[in-house]
């Protein structure tokens, strides 16, 4: 069974159709990349399926489970975490706390542990603190745990964002442009990165990304919007050659 | 037994404080300002939760405070005093020891509830729209009471001071500053348990960003419910104290000028430092009786020393850090963050 | 019947001009800082006094100025020299208290707070220096009551509702079609382009204070020509009130605030026509509050979207 399926995914903003008749089939264990010029449409996407918008029309099923229109901290504890294009770490705390209070889907004690300090509180604030050093540990962040993500340069704190979107556990992770605003060796190791994940924690990823280099080395599949319609989808070397995404990007060369 | 150190400290100062009232080494004066130096670290603190660690701008905090004044004055009257209006008391007065922390609890959860009138449009609006909410909330509590002509009006409620006397011929103590100081104490101690865990920091994470922390599994909704009505139900638990400190209380006093109070509080103090709440309460109150003297030119001096305050320090006292951030050897007693 | 509604259009009509005049000019320093300013209901309150000096002095009520103008006369000069003392009072406090604080890049609530600070300084500092016995504003227009059945107007009701819809209209003039309302609205929508763009900011802020506290003055002036009696609280209550009307309008937008205000004034008269007045406040600040949680921009706010 697919992980993910969009079916004819449709977004209006007043009388501008953001999106029209979005399709796409993610597997379980794929990466997949989805281009396309500047207002194209694809973040709009990835805020339909992380549950910022409620769609105007279609659906989008996760695991056999219709997840259109849900909150978007509900979609989060259903296996989907993201990324975003301009990093939205919690700059005025340490980069420790920020992994601890992505766990707010899993805290495992109420209000009333909190207040009377039950042993339950203990027992899950200790697994908490455990979980997020140890995705710490695994991403080689552990020495920055105590700084805040604010002191830290660019490439260190895009990879914080990733940790903190890999510590909820997703099955499937979408990253909006991780290379935007990185340098060349930066884009070298995020690369490395994310290959490593997908290796080692044996998820789906969905990315959207302008960088040419990280898509043709990461993906196996890549779709193509424009004005909110699909024009290509197809392996890297295909899209390379469609002459559509080519007239997207660069225009027709009727000048 | 370093864990012990603070908790027996608050307690030694507790029973000092109680003896030395017991005693009259401290004349009912000093007692008073104790007293509303407490509600003030209540008041003040149970704003910090909305104001400084989820970063909103409630201006109207007075209305829950009046809200727990008046739910609690009732009751109190009600069930051990005799009044013109609701007749004898329902139970004997000498139960009145045990029944006034059952009062002042009733008092937080119908604070707590009125929360809900600024709690509930915060889903959708926020920053300065909100604001304006949570002003016509404060005025809307505030004439809702000066309407309802059977517990005094505009002419405010009075006979909370026989309850007291009740408590007093029972056992002969200074019980209104006991009070006071199990409810700050147990106020400080909630607050801070709630913004030291996991789960309370979600609203600082909705503070800094709130759409990533939406995206990062915290509920918000139920998070600034939770926020809003934690704070506005201690605000009621201060208005409970307040009332029954003064034994009389008037919907006026809960005006805008004191829910102003509470917000010179926690910018005094630094928003989102639990530290710096107290602190400010505390010196706070301090001014307004060294003040006092002054009369009218008070209300000139305590905000022009505001003004020049925030001109040179405008965090507040403490900005965000706690005393332990400052003076680390503190954090091998306890540690506030 | 329908006399007594047009009679209560007319009274709203006039009670909402004030707070139509005090909400524009909260409403030209949100839009220009997003800053609240608390203190411009006490601006207004600074107004009317100044207004109350001005005239006093003018119809020889002091020992150093022995000469009695006529009151036409004093009516016109007290109008433009409270406009300018206001003004030199709201640009105090801006030079003084918000102009540091945004330089050092406060929070801005901050600067909100020193802005509550400097509303209590200027009533409480009122109270101390002139005492609490109240002031009672000279008539400077005489009255004159026109009948139409049963409608009762008099001259100043007429007055006040025509000097909003003006003071409205060369508002709404300045600031779309002047160079520097350009540049006001310029600020609202981009703090940090503007500077790079060669325009003056603070020299726009404080055109922004200028306008915003001779408006307040106007309002002072008209409020102590139909109801003499002043005292240093007054500004406060109107205050609150005309800020949630222009944020019920939708600040940053004039016209918001102008509606908006008129829209209190007509809930209010409404109230008072049909409940005992003391539900005045109570109904007046429920519908607002209803306004604000199903439309929390304002009826002429944009809801601004967060990029994401």
């Amino acid at each position: 069974m697919a992980l993910l399926e969009i079916k004819g995914l449709t977004q209006y903003f007043g009388g501008l159709c953001a999106l029209s008749d979005f399709n796409i089939t993610l597997e379980e264990q794929e990466m997949v990349a989805l281009i396309g010029p500047n207002g194209a449409g694809k973040t709009t996407v990835f805020n339909l399926v992380s549950g910022f918008y409620t769609p105007s029309k279609g659906e989008i099923i996760f695991n056999g489970q219709n997840i259109a229109g849900l909150k978007p901290h509900k979609v989060t504890s259903l296996g989907i975490a993201r990324t975003f294009q301009n990093i939205r770490l919690w700059h005025e705390m340490s980069v420790l706390d920020n992994i601890k209070i992505a766990q707010h889907y899993n805290l495992g004690y109420g209000l009333k542990d909190l207040f009377l300090r039950t042993k339950r509180y203990f027992l899950n604030e200790q697994r908490i603190e455990k979980e997020a050093l140890r995705i710490l540990e695994v991403m080689n962040l552990r020495e920055y745990a105590q700084e805040r993500p604010s002191n830290l340069p660019y490439g260190l704190q895009r990879k914080v964002e990733i940790a903190r979107a890999l510590s909820v556990h997703p099955k499937l992770l979408l990253l909006d442009e991780p290379a935007a605003g990185l340098n060349s060796a930066d884009v070298k190791e995020l690369i490395q990165l994310i290959k490593w994940i997908y290796d080692e924690f044996k998820i789906t990823i969905w990315m959207i990304e302008h960088q040419m280099t990280v898509v043709m080395n990461l993906c196996q599949r890549i779709k193509v919007i424009d004005f909110g319609v699909t024009i290509a989808e197809g392996t890297p070397e295909e899209i390379q050659k469609n002459p559509k995404v080519i007239k997207a990007y660069l225009g027709d060369g009727t000048i | 037994m370093r864990k012990l150190t603070v908790p027996l400290l608050v307690i030694g100062l507790f029973a000092l404080l109680i003896g030395l009232a017991y005693y009259d080494k401290i004349d009912l004066y000093t007692q008073s300002v104790l007293m509303f130096m407490g509600i003030n670290i209540i008041f003040g603190s149970s704003l910090n939760i909305v104001n400084g660690y989820m970063g909103e701008f409630s201006c109207g905090h007075a209305g829950f405070m009046a809200v727990g004044a008046y739910v609690s004055s009732i009751l109190s009257v009600l069930f051990f005093a005799q009044d013109r209006v609701f007749g004898a008391p329902l139970l004997p007065p000498q139960y009145a020891i045990y029944g006034f922390p059952i009062i002042v609890i009733i008092a937080f959860i119908a604070a707590a509830l009125a929360g809900l009138l600024v709690a509930l449009p915060s889903f959708k609006t926020r920053g300065d729209y909100l604001a304006i909410i949570t002003i016509a909330a404060n005025y809307i509590i505030i004439s809702t009471i000066i309407n309802i002509d059977a517990i005094g009006g505009p002419r405010g409620f009075m006979g909370m001071k026989s309850v007291i006397f009740a408590m007093e011929d029972v056992v002969y103590l200074p019980w209104m500053l006991i009070w006071v100081y199990i409810f700050t104490i147990l106020s400080i101690w909630a607050i801070y348990r709630f913004v030291n865990s996991t789960y309370g920091k979600g609203i600082v994470a909705i503070h800094q960003d709130e759409v990533a922390a939406e995206i990062m599994s915290v509920n918000t909704n139920k998070m600034k419910l939770v926020a809003f009505m934690f704070s506005s139900g201690l605000a009621g638990v201060a208005g409970a104290l307040f009332a029954h400190v003064l034994g009389y209380i008037n919907p006026n006093s809960f005006n805008i000028l004191k829910s102003t109070e509470a917000l010179v509080m926690v910018y005094l103090g630094g928003m989102g430092s639990l530290s710096g709440s107290i602190l400010a309460a505390i010196l706070f109150t301090f001014l307004l009786e060294l003040l006092r003297p002054l009369q009218i030119i008070k209300w000139v001096v305590i905000p022009l020393l505001l003004i020049i305050l925030m001109q040179f320090r405008p965090e507040g006292i403490m900005g965000n850090k706690e005393l332990s951030d400052i003076f680390p050897r503190l954090k091998k007693f306890y540690q506030f963050k | 019947m329908l006399e007594s509604i047009i009679q209560n259009i007319f009274n709203a009509l006039q009670w909402g001009s004030y707070y139509s005049l005090i909400a524009l000019g909260y409403c030209l320093v949100y839009g220009v800082l997003l800053l609240i300013n608390f203190a411009h209901g006490d601006i207004f309150m600074v107004g009317a006094y100044i207004a109350f000096f001005v005239s006093t002095l003018f119809l020889g009520h002091y020992h150093f100025f022995p000469y009695a103008l006529s009151k036409p006369v004093v009516l016109a000069l007290t109008i433009p020299i409270t406009m300018f003392l206001t003004s030199c009072v709201g640009v105090f406090i801006e030079r003084v208290a918000y102009r540091p604080l945004r330089r050092k890049g406060a929070n801005r609530l901050y600067v909100v707070i020193t802005a509550l600070m400097a509303g209590l300084i200027l009533e409480n500092g009122n109270l101390a220096l002139l005492g609490a016995s109240r002031k009672k504003f000279p008539e400077l227009l005489d009255k004159v009551v026109y009948h139409f059945g049963n409608i009762t107007l008099t001259n100043i009701k007429i007055i006040v509702i025509l000097s909003a819809f003006l003071v409205f209209w060369l508002l709404h003039f300045i600031v779309t079609r002047t160079k520097i309302g350009m540049a006001m609205r310029a600020i609202s929508y981009d703090r940090f382009a503007v500077p790079l763009m060669g325009i003056p900011v603070d020299t726009i802020i404080v055109f922004t204070f200028v306008l915003g506290s001779s408006m307040a003055a106007i309002a002072g002036i008209l409020f102590a020509m139909s109801y003499p009696i002043l005292d240093p609280y007054m500004g406060a209550m109107v205050g609150w009130k005309a800020f949630i009307a222009a944020v019920v309008g939708g600040i940053g937008d004039i016209r918001g605030a102008f509606v908006g205000g008129f829209l209190l004034g007509f809930i209010e008269i409404l109230v008072v026509a049909f409940f005992p007045s003391t539900f005045r406040d109570l109904i007046a600040f429920t519908i607002l509050l209803i306004i604000l949680s199903f439309k929390p921009t304002g009826i002429f706010g944009v809801a601004k979207t967060t990029k994401i």
